[in-house]
């Protein structure tokens, strides 16, 4: 989904705010949270996909007020209510008030038929796919044209994994792409390198 | 269900924490014990001066650098750290005196924890993830890190589960010290890659 976590590229942001030794933890609420949303997964309640793509579901006026650890916190409810293990009433009747949830996922996708394979060298396209449901191509790159730098070992393919819909796992590569392809005349000189799933990409023509 | 309900405020955030606590522990997960040894594994074993070890240890030792720019994640289990299982690979960035490299997460806030530690707050910021990859050259001297127009800038966004670090230069006037010193200076910014490492630092 083109969804407000999708942040690469927008623009009107300030200076980020630089604090070199600050610890990663501020509060005791956020250290229960960092450790509760692992006890799930390791658990077996969900996956690091849907842990994901219910923070990305966020209603956007909450993703963006929302610190890190609040965020992480409404996905792990979100996920406890969808997979059945509390009613959203009994959440809230617990939190004594309401309790902001993420919005309901729409449809994932399995691998895209006919993907191919890439060596390092090869010059590819990402393809202009809109995906409604969880997927891990920042928007920024969307129909752009880079080079394949890296290759990583098969992972779970996300936008499945995060909907229990049943795929092959796949191989990420590492792609480099110039700003000058990202954003014409209108960012820093640089390449930027972008983890892509092969059902993301065509060969470049 | 994405409507809060509005017959009641939101409730505060530590008793919505207390909440889903209440919901793992119907479960019989024990959540409030492995609260204890989560945070302790992450503030006391996920820590930058994992990273700084493996840094200083490719300064020095050719064949360990070798090897960890080959397969970085077997790299870093001779010296005892390890990724989470779904972290399959760890890609190591080496900068070189024309090539600087930067890592972020513009989805979430992905980082190799368990080597450079839990990521700061900057680096889960909106103005950071939006800003760097399209930004970077200026972010980063906003940062405090004014790199030479002919310092080629590479961005590396974590967008899928493998995770990278940047292996730093190794500062000027640090030659005969000892793996121990060399590690003293290497910081969590350095390898994220919005600073570069000074000998002052020790």
């Amino acid at each position: 989904m083109d969804g407000i976590h999708d942040m690469g590229g927008r623009q009107g942001f300030g200076r980020v705010r630089h604090s070199p030794n600050a610890g990663a933890f501020h509060a005791d609420w956020e250290k229960r949270v960092n450790a509760l949303y692992s006890l799930a997964v390791r658990s077996g309640i969900f996956n690091m996909d849907e842990y994901r793509h219910a923070i990305e579901r966020m209603e956007p006026r909450h993703y963006v007020s929302a610190s890190y650890y609040e965020r992480s916190l409404t996905s792990l409810a979100t996920l406890l209510v969808e997979k059945g293990l509390v009613t959203r009433d009994e959440l809230e009747r617990r939190a004594q008030g309401s309790f902001p949830l993420a919005s309901p996922s729409a449809p994932g996708r399995s691998n895209v038929p006919g993907r191919e394979r890439f060596a390092v060298g090869d010059r590819v396209v990402v393809r202009s796919d809109h995906v409604p449901g969880h997927v891990r191509m920042p928007a920024y790159i969307r129909g752009k044209r880079g080079v394949v730098v890296g290759e990583s070992p098969p992972y779970p393919f996300p936008d499945a994994h995060a909907h229990g819909v049943a795929a092959d796992d796949e191989c990420t590569y590492d792609v480099r792409f110039a700003t000058a392809e990202l954003w014409p005349n209108a960012a820093d000189d640089a390449f930027v390198h972008v983890g892509v799933f092969r059902s993301y990409l065509l060969a470049a023509p | 269900m994405s409507e809060p309900s509005q017959q009641h405020a939101v409730a505060p955030i530590g008793r919505r924490v207390d909440a889903v606590e209440s919901v793992l522990a119907d479960q019989g997960l024990r959540p409030a014990e492995f609260v204890v040894e989560a945070t302790k594994t992450a503030e006391e074993r996920w820590v930058p001066e994992n990273g700084a070890r493996v840094v200083a240890k490719a300064w020095t030792d050719p064949e360990f650098r070798r090897r960890l720019l080959a397969n970085g994640k077997s790299a870093v289990a001779e010296l005892g750290y390890e990724l989470p299982r779904h972290h399959r690979h760890l890609v190591v960035l080496e900068d070189t005196p024309t090539v600087h490299n930067v890592i972020c997460c513009t989805l979430c806030s992905c980082t190799a924890f368990t080597i450079i530690g839990l990521p700061p707050d900057w680096y889960k910021d909106l103005e950071y993830r939006s800003r760097v990859v399209r930004e970077s050259r200026t972010v980063l001297k906003e940062m405090g890190l004014d790199l030479p127009p002919e310092v080629e800038i590479r961005v590396w966004d974590t967008t899928a589960d493998t995770r990278y670090i940047v292996l730093p230069l190794r500062p000027p006037g640090t030659e005969g010290w000892s793996e121990e010193r060399l590690a003293s200076i290497v910081t969590r910014d350095s390898m994220i890659g919005v600073a570069r490492l000074s000998a002052g630092a020790a």
